[in-house]
């Protein structure tokens, strides 16, 4: 057991941190003095920054070398991005496609969309989505409606609407799950697209959150036109293309936790600058429980990139993690506030974009309840719930469920 | 990076949890506690003489195994999934102060061996807040003064006056180490317990399983020991984590029974763990569980790694640790309902050792209120 890095690993630091010394003036600078403060400017020098870290092989770290990454460990890719957070510059724009989309395309795509897109996602030139959620399927994701229809012709039209979109105002493809088969059972009848966003029929509307701000996106489909080769991993074959995704996503959301900015540091830090606060019992009582658990999470992070680099996939129980980060921020919000007061909730005060921004975020990356579900089936053994949705075909599923009630 | 067991840790925890599994641990515990008294409980010394414990923290220089904090916390992590009586908690401490002591590597051997048991004299080093060493007090929320020990005598001795309370395996152990204050400054003190002057009250409160013992000092002879005094504020993080380490231990066992009741027991036609409410309160326990196994990689990996930290990763393993605990034997015992809560059940064992615990060696409400102590004396240090 071992926290240090390898001379190996103390070497790869080195030159990471060399990179960046040497490139840090080119970063964009998105807070503080000069922060850049036109939308499209910033999205424009934070793509333009991705492809210098492409350039300087911190982005893609380990995806494999022939698609433009390092072909490198997870230890490595911790590593890059611990100095890049040390030297206060942003990270890639398109976290998710160099995360989680790319990845699923390099383990299912076809070799000519590995040719055609990896390369243009990796250095930011094309910004990617993820299209999965819709307003009727987010925690049972397999329920998807949007729908892609098979043209004589071998081509798709497909309608529906997608919800949750990061990115999608910017972004010049989408990863979408849509059903293609309504008389197989749930999880049989679904295939993953590939969607151009400036395809005809496409609209993207923002959607503001408590925050007031629009982080995310609802997207429409109104009979766009996709071409045969839109199919990533076969026709009928979504599932299984989709849990490949959310693997990398626990992974991201698991091993993210510091990048949200949800750490003991900075709570702790809020509390302290107060005399009288940092002297009184119950305020240290509080404090000493969140952080206690969030510092956890952060070793919790450090076991689970142990597991990676041994090659071992990690479990669902990765997810405990995202609860913990989520229920503490919110705790530590509270205390906040409590001993701060109200200036607090002033409109451009980080904490009320903290205490807005998590009601929202206890849902993402699926929710609390269904999160636990899944440890209490998967890690703990326990019998699920029944079901009514199995071995029907999904359009009979709706008359069954309303008969259920 | 590795937060992984070596194959030697592995071996060590299967060899714990072999040697361990030959005692009825839970019988005997109840017994103890139907009895009124520990003739009950087995007498596991031999089986960790046997198995090197003792020596599990002293250098092999001095007979010792040479290991480290989390080695012990392995070890003291099997010792709590059975709820087994084996006095470390005291012992490894003790024997952590005297291994930093140059002037006690005579007692070393015998130490290491366990022919010498000793116990840990709990002594707090001072936090953000109140800038003083202090004891655990006997009742209430004022805590105690160190001993004092006076001016050395011909043969080197200085005499020692004052008291600990609820010291961990104090009753029948040889020698005792803590700390004391020699003009205002803190020493490290090992005296024998056949000493004049000292007197060892048993005290037993609640859980059968724990020897506890109220420990006074008149004009007693010690010896002055010339570890550091980081050493001597270790050993209080040290005792920290290795309690966590044992909660920890006994959380797993509960988790186990309980996820096994929830399994077989039907309720409405259904297994009660098919049940959300059911099967949550189950994951709650599991996510402490697996919070306070981060946190001891964290504080085995700082008492070498990063001393600096050990004080903040030793009291957040414990925070964690004794909630952990509480809240595993409370679901215990709801999810196997009213049986949950009779003696014929094993689950008021856990409860029982969850309570105690919780209060011994400065509380888990002191070790949750040092983290915000180290955590906001950071903050303001950067």
């Amino acid at each position: 057991m071992d926290l240090d890095d390898t001379p190996e690993q103390v070497a790869y630091r080195a030159e990471v941190r060399g990179w960046i010394e040497q490139h840090k003036s080119e970063a964009p600078v998105l807070t503080g003095p000069g922060a850049l403060q036109d939308e499209g400017e910033i999205i424009a020098a934070r793509r333009a920054w991705q492809g210098k870290l492409a350039e300087g092989g911190l982005a893609g770290v380990t995806w494999p070398k022939e698609y433009g990454g390092q072909g490198l460990g997870p230890i490595e890719r911790a590593i890059s991005t611990q100095e890049i957070a040390r030297a206060k510059v942003p990270g890639i724009l398109d976290a998710i496609g160099v995360g989680m989309l790319g990845p699923t395309i390099i383990a299912h795509g076809a070799e000519e969309q590995k040719s055609r897109y990896l390369g243009a996602m990796l250095h930011g030139d094309e910004v990617w989505c993820q299209l999965f959620s819709e307003p009727a399927a987010g925690s049972d994701l397999a329920a998807v409606q949007a729908r892609a229809r098979l043209q004589d012709d071998g081509s798709w039209r497909l309608s529906g609407q997608k919800v949750w979109t990061t990115n999608a105002q910017f972004a010049s493809y989408g990863l979408l799950l849509a059903r293609t088969d309504i008389d197989a059972h749930k999880h049989k009848g679904l295939t993953m697209f590939i969607v151009p966003m400036d395809a005809e029929g496409v609209t993207v509307r923002g959607l503001r959150q408590i925050s007031g701000e629009a982080e995310f996106n609802e997207v429409f489909f109104d009979d766009v036109a996709l071409d045969a080769d839109a199919v990533v991993g076969g026709v009928g074959n979504g599932w299984g293309t989709a849990l490949t995704t959310l693997m990398y996503e626990r992974v991201t959301i698991g091993l993210g936790s510091e990048g949200l900015g949800y750490n003991s540091t900075r709570f702790a830090a809020a509390i302290a600058g107060d005399e009288h606060a940092r002297r009184d019992p119950e305020v240290r009582h509080q404090l000493g429980e969140i952080t206690s658990e969030l510092l956890a999470v952060r070793f919790t992070g450090y076991r689970t990139l142990t597991a990676l680099q041994k090659g071992q996939i990690p479990g669902p129980e990765a997810g405990l993690a995202k609860v913990t980060i989520v229920n503490g921020a919110i705790k530590a919000g509270e205390l906040i506030a409590d001993v701060l007061g109200p200036d607090v909730l002033a409109e451009d005060s980080e904490w009320a974009y903290m205490i807005s921004f998590l009601p929202g975020l206890k849902s993402a990356g699926g929710t609390e309840e269904i999160l636990r579900n899944t440890i209490g089936e998967r890690v703990l053994g326990l019998p699920p719930e029944p079901r009514l949705d199995k071995g029907i075909p999904f359009s009979e599923l709706r008359s069954k469920e309303a008969a259920a009630v | 990076m590795n937060l992984s067991l070596s194959d030697e840790q592995v071996f060590l925890r299967e060899a714990a949890r072999g040697a361990l599994s030959r005692f009825k641990t839970f019988e005997a515990a109840r017994e103890a506690l139907d009895g009124g008294d520990e003739s009950a409980l087995p007498d596991l010394w031999p089986t960790a003489k046997e198995a090197g414990w003792p020596g599990l923290l002293i250098d092999e220089a001095h007979g010792g195994a040479g290991l480290d904090a989390f080695d012990a916390m392995l070890v003291l992590g099997e010792c709590g999934r059975v709820l087994a009586s084996v006095p470390l908690l005291g012992h490894l401490p003790a024997s952590a102060i005297l291994n930093d002591s140059p002037n006690a590597a005579a007692f070393l051997p015998e130490v290491s061996s366990g022919e010498r048991r000793a116990a840990y004299l709990p002594s707090q080093p001072p936090d953000d807040l109140s800038g003083r060493w202090s004891t655990d007090p006997a009742g209430g929320l004022q805590r105690g003064a160190l001993p004092t020990a006076g001016a050395p005598d011909e043969d080197g001795r200085v005499p020692l006056n004052g008291s600990f309370a609820f010291v961990p395996d104090a009753p029948w152990a040889v020698g005792m180490v803590g700390v004391a204050l020699q003009n205002d400054k803190p020493v490290g003190v090992a005296v024998l317990s056949d000493s004049p002057g000292v007197e060892v009250q048993p005290v037993r409160r609640y859980d059968a399983t724990r020897s506890l013992g109220h420990v006074s000092f008149t004009n007693s002879p010690a010896v002055l020991l010339d570890a550091p005094e980081e050493s001597l504020a270790a050993a209080w993080h040290l005792a920290q984590a290795l309690i966590a380490a044992e909660s920890l231990g006994s959380v797993e066992t509960a988790l186990e029974v309980s996820v096994a009741y929830a399994k077989e027991r039907h309720t409405f036609g259904r297994a009660i763990g098919s049940y959300q409410a059911v099967k949550h309160s189950l994951t709650e326990v599991l996510r402490q569980l697996e919070n306070g196994r981060s946190l001891l990689y964290y504080a085995g990996w700082a008492r070498g790694g990063a001393p600096e930290e050990f004080p903040l990763a030793a009291s957040a393993a414990r925070s964690v640790a004794g909630r952990a605990l509480d809240n595993a034997a409370r679901t215990m015992i709801s999810v196997h309902g009213g049986i949950g809560a009779t003696w014929e059940h094993d689950a008021p064992l856990y409860f029982r050792r969850a309570q105690l615990s919780r209060r011994l060696l400065g509380g888990t409400a002191g070790a949750t209120d040092r983290v915000a102590g180290e955590l906001i004396g950071q903050a303001a240090a950067a």
